[in-house]
């Protein structure tokens, strides 16, 4: 007996109609989450909030360092080879600080306490469970 | 841990049987009245299920020795024991011997109330209760693969929730969901095909047909 056969002996007997259906219902469900969460295309702007109003929007391609003003403080965010990190907060918890940088289209840096956020767009808008 | 436990419940359960046909020792009163002494009382269903959690935890055990590429993603061999209690003895006795194969094996591991070990609770907990739907399913259309593809996925959902609600709360995390998600469907299926193989003659106890696939 081939290894072949002896695997469609083990096997087939045991799947039933539904089973199959469950078998193609899962795949589908690991395609589609594959395509849904790799598919983030690098972005190339970010754009920057302050106090809920657009403070700049600027594009990745050349490294700067950008001092945004909120109510606490002086949030200053950097832009390094297409790469955008808030380096530093005031905010007390520090969360935006420590996401570290952001890469592709949609990803987003907030510093809820200094109001200040950073969030990366890529060439098409991408939509997600807040803006959808 | 749960191997102990069911031996001590047998010898129970033996002393119990003795204690109510031979006459009871005068030497030795405590011995032979187990009513007098700190005793569990047990049915035959519970000493079943521990024999089946110690399965599922050697199951455990074994599938802990197997190198994994990344860390999270095991076969969850102690599954396939899980679905073959819930098709032979309900939904009951199923939750008794995953949980309790959740709780021996951090004992045993030395994670018990570590995020490990809430990581597999959550998991056991979220598969159970898909279990308990995915059993109504017309029989003549879904079999074992069903359920364990099924309980896979949820098992994995239950994980990822408590890492991301707790562990790591940081949306990274949802580039590793297709990884897991596709390692649940394979390791579901396999699992699910395993059970089904030592469930379709009911006759044969689990031990002979273990000897059997080991041939």
């Amino acid at each position: 007996m081939s290894s072949h056969e002896f695997i469609s002996a083990a096997t087939l007997p045991h799947l039933k109609p539904g089973d199959w259906l469950t078998l193609l219902l899962g795949s589908i469900c690991v395609v589609l989450l594959a395509l849904r969460l790799w598919s983030g295309d690098l972005a190339d702007k970010a754009v920057i909030r302050s106090g809920g109003k657009i403070f700049r929007e600027v594009p990745l391609s050349h490294d700067q360092q950008i001092e945004v003003p909120g109510p606490l403080g002086v949030s200053v965010i950097s832009i390094q080879n297409r790469k955008v990190r808030i380096a530093s907060d005031p905010s007390p918890r520090q969360y935006c600080v420590r996401q570290g940088w952001l890469q592709q289209a949609g990803e987003i840096a907030l510093c809820l306490p200094n109001q200040v956020s950073v969030e990366l767009a890529g060439s098409r808008k991408k939509y997600d469970s807040l803006n959808y | 841990m749960t191997a102990s436990t069911t031996k001590k419940q047998e010898r129970g359960a033996r002393i119990e049987e003795r204690g109510e046909t031979a006459t009871p020792n005068k030497s030795h009163p405590s011995i032979l009245n187990p009513q007098s002494s700190i005793l569990l009382n047990t049915t035959a269903e519970d000493h079943h299920i521990a024999r089946m959690a110690a399965v599922a935890l050697g199951l455990t055990v074994l599938e802990n020795a197997i190198p994994s590429p990344l860390p999270g993603v095991k076969p969850g061999l102690a599954n396939i024991v899980t679905l073959i209690v819930l098709a032979r003895y309900g939904l009951r006795a199923a939750a008794w011997v995953s949980l309790l194969r959740v709780v021996a094996g951090s004992l045993l591991f030395g994670s018990f109330l570590a995020p490990g070990f809430f990581l597999s609770l959550s998991g056991a907990v979220l598969s159970l209760l898909v279990l308990a739907f995915a059993q109504h399913l017309p029989p003549r259309w879904f079999g074992p693969v069903s359920h364990s593809i099924y309980a896979a996925f949820a098992h994995i959902a239950g994980q990822m929730l408590v890492v991301y609600l707790w562990l790591i709360p940081h949306a990274g995390i949802a580039y590793l969901i297709p990884v897991f998600a596709a390692a649940a469907l394979v390791f579901g299926t396999v699992n699910g095909l395993i059970a089904a193989r030592f469930m379709d003659t009911g006759t044969e106890t689990l031990s002979t047909k273990n000897t059997n696939v080991t041939k």
